[in-house]
């Protein structure tokens, strides 16, 4: 379904993504998480171009995204992806977030479009909210319209750019029940994230990140049990026990 | 006529108008600003008075002025305000130049109200507890506005007055209107002279706008020299 | 006083009308108006050259901003009073010479003034916008542009009231907007000049500070369907 090969990127002379190698075929679910600054966001934008690429080839169903017979804007109308600060449109109403696209994009008519949109805010609970601008929503809300957004075009493929890192702790779990739905479906999903119990639960894969390069790749149970690389085993034990190794000592 | 030529203007007696034009337009504005900016500092000061009479006074000056254009102000007081004087003081003013005068009385009044709000807001940008500080220390309110709060705000400050000092450059344009044969008024004789008036506004445009960069040029430079520094 | 209201008082607010064309505050308010919106479109094309990433439209825009910002705006009015029988190849009336003017003139700070309501969205906004598969023309105009006019509205209204305060320059080009009226009726009745330029400064004075206040209640009351960072 997606496909990097030897991709690399530079901010100048600071090698962003370095060598990356990586498949998900349809219908998997795969997390991937690393420190802050590893490129693990700068990856994952790439696959709708929001990011540029300065060499290597990424594949998306069959298709090589950088074509030039390959118009970006259709391509991204088929990747729906969901951003960390849910950037939902404050004019429109959660209704109209919902279906500017497939009016405007994918041409549906008024009545369908809002049928459809409504069908997408049930599952994420949000049908109540319809009429509401997303200033009245919390962050939790909004990210689930967010997410109503993004499925409302219908795209093959979802990616989420650590979309519960904004929220406040009580609203995470509302998020992740939604995206563990649309896991549940059978949708391919890429998520960067933090959140170590979803990863558990749904992925299939997990990839770990540093300084631009996948250092492991794994399933879940052992890449959380028996992690191999030496930085990964760093990660998770300063996730697990932020105040254990290094911290400071105030009895000093 | 169709030909461009910028001879007529590079030299010769039209040449010379155009120079002593764009010199008075130079003059204007540099005695507009010299008279202006004091103007302007009382009244920004007047407005956080602590008496309500004074903060009155400058808030009507700068609403009453600012709220009417500048060719109105000229018409003023080239036309309306000398029938207030006496016949001997009037008559004197006649024979003296009273389209120059007009034009700068009109053009002060009205450079001070606009550079008065900028002097407030840059005072305004100073937290109110320096003023306290002054006052504590056993300042009165003049002499902390002349110590600490003036010195502050400038930084914050010039970079606004340089933009109304580039605003009175073109506005002494419109002096033209009253008879003060600036370099406008001499870009139209000119042309009326030599049927050249591309020519002329050519020329003429670009004394406008080379004086305006270098305005411009000098806000940089001071943004620059001068970044605005937080405590 | 009053008799002078009584006897020009509709000259001086509606001119000739319908003797002849139309004149003073309605003349002024007209063109006023009619140049501030003719002027919002050349505003928007100008502020997203002006943004544009393409050096071609962005560089020469960019320096027709500035060289029309240190250009007073008599000069611009005279320009265009010379250039425009030239151009269309007949005579042009006052109105459409100062409209011309005014319409450059003002679309050049309209330009600015978009140009900071487009800047200071947050980046997210185009972002998912374009994520989600519109181009870059439909993200201004469906979701960047909507939102920034929004945040503008108080600096657009500022910028109506420059406007009908740079109208009073038709006086120069006998244009009978207001003030060419008032010097009109003066020259009428050459023993009150004091009366009615302070009418005519009093006129000014009630419709830009009316504006003004209206500009800023509109501040205060438009916070709430802004996007916050």
């Amino acid at each position: 379904m997606i496909k990097l090969e030897n991709v690399n990127k530079w901010y100048g002379s600071y090698h962003a993504l370095a060598d990356i190698n990586e498949t998900v075929a349809k219908g998997e679910v795969v997390v991937v998480c690393g420190p802050s600054g590893s490129g693990k966001s700068t990856m994952i934008r790439t696959l709708n171009r929001l990011e540029a690429i300065q060499s290597g080839n990424i594949f998306i169903d069959g298709v090589d995204i950088h074509a030039r017979s390959v118009s970006v804007n259709a391509l991204r109308s088929r990747i729906g992806f969901v951003f960390q600060q849910f950037n939902l449109f404050p004019h429109l109403t959660v209704l109209q977030n919902c279906t500017l696209a497939p009016r405007r994009l994918r041409k549906l008519p008024a009545k369908e479009a809002n049928d459809l949109a409504m069908s997408l805010l049930e599952r994420v609970g949000l049908a109540h909210k319809a009429g509401a601008y997303p200033g009245e929503l919390s962050g939790g809300q909004q990210q689930r319209v967010a997410i109503a957004r993004a499925l409302a075009m219908n795209p093959p493929v979802m990616l989420f750019d650590e979309p519960t890192s904004a929220l406040d702790p009580e609203m995470v779990g509302e998020v992740l029940q939604a995206m563990k739905g649309l896991a549940k479906e059978g949708m391919t999903m890429v998520c960067v994230t933090h959140e170590m119990g979803f990863a558990r639960e749904v992925a299939d894969r997990v990839i770990f990140m540093d300084q631009g390069r996948v250092l492991e790749r794994a399933t879940p149970e052992s890449f959380f049990l028996t992690p191999e690389h030496p930085r990964a085993q760093r990660f998770l034990s300063d996730i697990r026990s932020p105040m254990a190794g290094g911290g400071i000592s105030l009895a000093s | 006529m169709n030909t461009f030529d910028l001879s007529v203007v590079l030299s010769g007696q039209y040449h010379e108008w155009l120079v002593s034009g764009f010199l008075l337009s130079i003059q204007l504005a540099l005695i507009t600003l010299v008279i202006a900016l004091p103007l302007a500092i009382v009244l920004a000061v007047l407005r956080l008075a602590p008496y309500a009479p004074l903060r009155g006074i400058s808030i009507i000056y700068v609403e009453a002025i600012r709220n009417v254009p500048l060719l109105a102000h000229m018409l003023f007081w080239y036309f309306g305000a000398p029938e207030l004087l006496p016949a001997g003081i009037k008559a004197w003013i006649y024979q003296h130049n009273i389209e120059a005068v007009s034009a700068v009385i009109a053009l002060v009044l009205y450079t001070a109200a606009y550079m008065a709000e900028d002097i407030r807001s840059g005072l305004r940008a100073i937290p109110k507890e320096q003023m306290e500080a002054g006052r504590t220390l056993g300042f009165g309110f003049i002499s902390t506005m002349r110590l600490v709060i003036l010195p502050q705000s400038l930084r914050v400050t010039v970079p606004p007055l340089i933009s109304q000092t580039l605003n009175l450059w073109k506005n002494t344009s419109i002096a033209m209107v009253i008879g003060v044969a600036e370099m406008m008024y001499q870009a139209q004789q000119v042309e009326s002279a030599t049927f050249r008036g591309f020519e002329s506004f050519a020329v003429t445009t670009a004394g406008y706008v080379s004086v305006s960069i270098v305005i411009t040029l000098l806000s940089s430079w001071y943004q620059q020299r001068y970044p605005v520094r937080s405590a | 006083m009053l008799d002078i209201i009584q006897t020009y008082g509709l000259y001086y607010l509606i001119g000739q009308y319908p003797n002849g064309p139309l004149g003073g505050l309605l003349m002024t308010l007209i063109l006023a108006a009619s140049a501030l919106v003719l002027a919002f479109p050349v505003g928007v094309v100008l502020a997203l050259c002006r943004i544009s990433p393409f050096a071609i439209l962005r560089v020469p825009v960019t320096g027709m901003v500035y060289v029309l910002r240190g250009t007073p705006l008599l000069m611009v009015i005279f320009w265009a009073y010379f250039l425009l029988p030239t151009l269309t190849g007949q005579r042009t009336d006052q109105f459409g010479t100062m409209l011309v003017a005014l319409v450059i003139f003002d679309g050049v700070y309209l330009a600015e003034i978009i140009r900071a309501g487009i800047l200071g969205l947050p980046r997210g906004q185009m972002e998912s916008s374009r994520s989600l598969g519109f181009s870059y023309l439909s993200t201004m105009l469906l979701v960047i542009l909507p939102q920034a006019f929004r945040n503008m509205l108080p600096s657009l209204v500022n910028q109506f009231v420059s406007t009908i305060k740079e109208t009073s320059l038709g006086y120069i080009i006998s244009l009978s907007e207001v003030s060419f009226v008032a010097s009109q009726i003066s020259a009428q009745l050459p023993t009150k000049p004091i009366e009615i330029y302070a009418l005519l400064g009093l006129t000014y004075f009630v419709m830009c500070f009316s504006l003004s206040r209206f500009a800023y209640w509109l501040e205060k009351h438009l916070a709430v369907r802004s996007a916050k960072v």
